[in-house]
């Protein structure tokens, strides 16, 4: 659990300080405000989609103006106005870069700024990064030494075009269009995103990664992102996320859907630092994302998220466990501050025979904050010996803010196991009086406890990311103390 | 080094420093004993900065700076270490992220740099072989499921890693086996030097056979009402208190 190491120690003094709250100037092209058919058209065609594209993403807009926006969650906030958002901003046609001279020097100063130069990743990480800036890629690296192993790994406005097969077949079978309100509105109206195909028992030799980012004001964002491992391939797959400051709500509805065929295993790692609003709760980013897994035979998928960002978050990270023998987890930690609202959790649906899933949950709220965990495991009649752990701990700073804990289980096999536990603590004044007598003051010594409170998760998530992980924690708290 | 005068101090409206004086010099070991409940703990817990008592009176200073208007970890950049008679359990933080963390920060206080990695890796090598301890250790979390002797160790081990100027070490013996209570004293004399100071508050005249104090003060009902030299502590051991109550009547 806490293993870090004196091998650690190491790796960790050669970090650098992660920087935040920037914006970057970059031209771009943006759509008038609204939404309608035309825009919805214009869209696909402003991407040279095929017409099965076009038509499908008007199939998700005709069923999104029917649908009406889930209230269940445990947040609070000003509907976002839907015909005053403009749909579509891309950097202003860009040419194809060959190298990285080429390469708006703005650009990559912003990449610096979040700590991934291009050139430093390329040598050193090992990490083969696919930038989508304001919905659209710029770059894309690594593409060719992927593309030796047969993996593909492109923004999916590309793959549309390219493997036009591929992502017909798998594009919508794990969240249909009409899955809920803002999975309808992303297949109707989403930009860019990422596609990844890892082929046969293929093991993806590096992590893949995406940086998202919101970049024009009053934009919404909708990404989607499709990854498939077919039979007993393995990849690890990487999103993070920074956001520039801005006084604006701005809405995110991602949509992401993992395919692990029989014996595959998908990785797939979040770090969330969208821009959450001011003290005072203004402005920030509103997160309303659908993620799902649909796991085979012996397969495994496992989802681990670091939240720190956003006004309000809604997501739940699920696992369908199709396959006998497939695995599921589910690692979060949510951190609010300040009056950030999270609603987050997961869901379990375990289908198949001798189906596992783990649920790890640990939310840290402060200042005005809520944070919720809401998890729902299911075991179906058929679902023999399936069993499921779930934790849920919480951690509060200060009076003023909740946790709160919504475990839904819903058991129709009587050979099922399941485990919960919860837990909430407070940060002790004699904690910090500790910390604070070997001369850490008290604002490093709250990092430093939420970062052990964190530990279990923080340590699934690849090395590096997990350094930045650590560093977003303590920004992320920044000011709480008191 | 240390100047403690006329020391009155409350928690609750109730008052257990009574007008206590102190004074310890560099090179200097102290022991401070009394019976519980007497104001030992509470006098280090305010000389390393807590800020639960009420001070009404009197002044502490170290080498010459009056502390009173200096945060914890300000009196812990100026080397003042306490090791705890209760050690606090912080889950999920190594014992060498701790330290790691500590030492770090107060070189940042003193406009240093990180410590280097290796050197840390060195210091930390050298540390726990002179306390014995077993490296492995060093990864599990912070006093979570220590035993209350490994507790103790662990406090030293950060006193040995953080060199302080002025230790003070509540209660450290009590909870080690005899094997330990040898090990720790004796690294507590190798740090020992002519520029630092400790202070010892204990109820055994055990751990004063191997830290041989200068001075034995008596702590009682908030004053420090006698001392002597190491002599003293055994007269304590053989007598009690009562003869010091006694003596105060008169
Ligand atoms: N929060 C508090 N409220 C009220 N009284 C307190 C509080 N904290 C400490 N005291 C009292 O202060 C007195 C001194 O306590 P202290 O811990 O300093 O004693 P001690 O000399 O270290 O005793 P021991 O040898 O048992 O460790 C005790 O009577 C204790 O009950
Ligand atoms: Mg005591």
């Amino acid at each position: 659990m806490s293993k870090y190491t004196e091998d650690d120690l190491e790796q960790e003094l050669k970090t650098k300080e992660y920087k935040y709250g920037f914006y970057t100037e970059i031209e771009s092209e943006t759509f008038a405000k609204g939404l309608s058919e035309e825009v919805v058209i214009a869209i696909s065609k402003k991407k040279n989609e095929p017409d099965w594209m076009t038509d499908w993403r008007l199939e998700a807009y005709r069923v999104w103006k029917t649908m009406k926006e889930p209230e269940w969650a445990n947040v609070h906030y000003e509907k976002p106005k839907f015909q005053e958002i403009a749909y579509y901003s891309a950097p202003k046609a860009k040419p194809k870069l060959n190298s990285l001279d080429e390469v708006d020097p703005e650009l990559l100063d912003t990449f610096k700024r979040l700590g991934i130069s291009l050139d430093e990743q390329k040598k050193l990480a090992n990490v083969a990064v696919d930038i989508v800036i304001d919905s659209v890629s710029v770059a894309t690296t690594f593409k060719k030494s992927l593309g030796e192993k047969g993996i593909i790994f492109m923004p999916i406005s590309e793959a549309i075009q390219e493997h036009p097969e591929l992502v017909r077949k798998y594009l919508g079978t794990v969240i249909p269009t009409t899955d809920n309100f803002y999975a309808a509105l992303n297949s109707a109206v989403f930009s860019d995103g990422s596609f990844c195909y890892i082929p046969k028992g293929v093991r993806c030799p590096m992590e893949l990664s995406t940086y998202f980012r919101i970049n024009e004001g009053g934009t919404g964002q909708f990404e989607r992102t499709l990854v498939v491992a077919d039979k007993g391939s393995y990849v690890s797959y990487l999103e993070g996320c920074t956001a520039p400051s801005r006084d604006e709500n701005q809405l995110h509805a991602a949509v992401v859907e993992l395919i692990a065929m029989d014996d595959a295993e998908i990785k797939y790692s979040t770090v969330q630092n969208w821009y959450p609003g001011n003290k005072e709760g203004k402005g920030g980013v509103y997160n309303f994302v659908t993620k799902r897994a649909l796991c085979e035979t012996n397969a495994k998928v496992s989802w681990t998220q670091v939240e720190t960002g956003s006004a309000i978050t809604w997501k739940y990270p699920s696992c369908i466990l199709k396959g006998n023998n497939s695995v599921g987890e589910f690692y979060s930690i949510a951190v609010t501050n300040n009056h950030q609202q999270a609603d987050t959790g997961t869901k379990m649906i375990h289908l198949g025979k001798n189906t596992r899933s783990t649920i790890i949950s640990k939310g840290i709220s402060a200042g005005k904050s809520q944070n919720s965990y809401r998890g729902l495991v299911q075991i179906s009649p058929r679902a023999e010996n399936a069993r499921n752990f779930s934790q849920c701990d919480s951690l509060l700073m200060g009076n003023d803010c909740g946790a709160h804990t919504f475990p839904y289980i819903e058991v129709k096999n009587k050979t099922a196991q399941i485990e919960h536990e919860a837990t909430t603590s407070k940060i002790g004044e004699e904690q910090l009086f500790y910390c604070n007598q070997r001369g850490i003051d008290t604002e490093k010594a709250i990092a430093l406890i939420v970062n052990g409170f964190s530990k279990e998760v923080l340590n699934n998530l690849p090395m590096e990311f997990a350094v930045e992980a650590q560093k977003l924690l303590e920004i992320s708290l920044e000011g709480s103390v008191g | 080094m240390l100047k403690i005068e006329n020391l009155q101090a409350s928690i609750d409206n109730k008052l257990i420093l009574k007008g206590l004086n102190l004074e310890v010099k560099a090179g200097e070991v102290h022991a401070i004993m009394g019976p519980n409940g007497a104001g030992k703990s509470t006098l280090a817990n305010i000389i390393a900065g807590k800020d639960d008592y009420e001070i009404s009176s009197g002044t502490i200073e170290l080498n010459g700076e009056d502390l009173s208007e200096l945060a914890p970890e300000e009196r812990a950049h100026n080397g003042v270490f306490l090791s705890f008679q209760y050690p606090v359990e912080i889950p999920g933080v190594s014992v060498t992220n701790f330290i790691k963390t500590a030492i770090n920060q107060t070189r940042k206080a003193k406009g240093l740099e990180d410590m280097p990695a290796k050197e840390m890796l060195k210091m930390i090598r050298e540390k726990s072989e002179l306390l014995e301890i077993d490296r492995k250790f060093l990864s599990r979390s912070l006093n979570e499921g220590f035993s209350g002797g490994e507790k103790k160790r662990n406090e030293i081990f950060q006193m040995a890693m953080l060199e302080p100027k002025l230790a003070i070490l509540d209660e450290t013996d009590s909870g080690l086996d005899i094997d330990a209570l040898r090990i720790v004293a004796n690294g507590v004399n190798k740090l020992k030097s002519k520029d630092n100071a400790v202070i010892v508050i204990t109820h055994y005249q055990r751990l004063l056979e191997y830290i041989v104090p200068d001075f034995v003060h008596v702590l009682y009902d908030g004053k420090i009402v006698k001392t002597g030299d190491a002599s003293l502590a055994l007269e304590l051991e053989a007598k009690g208190y009562d003869w010091i109550k006694e003596e105060l009547v008169q």
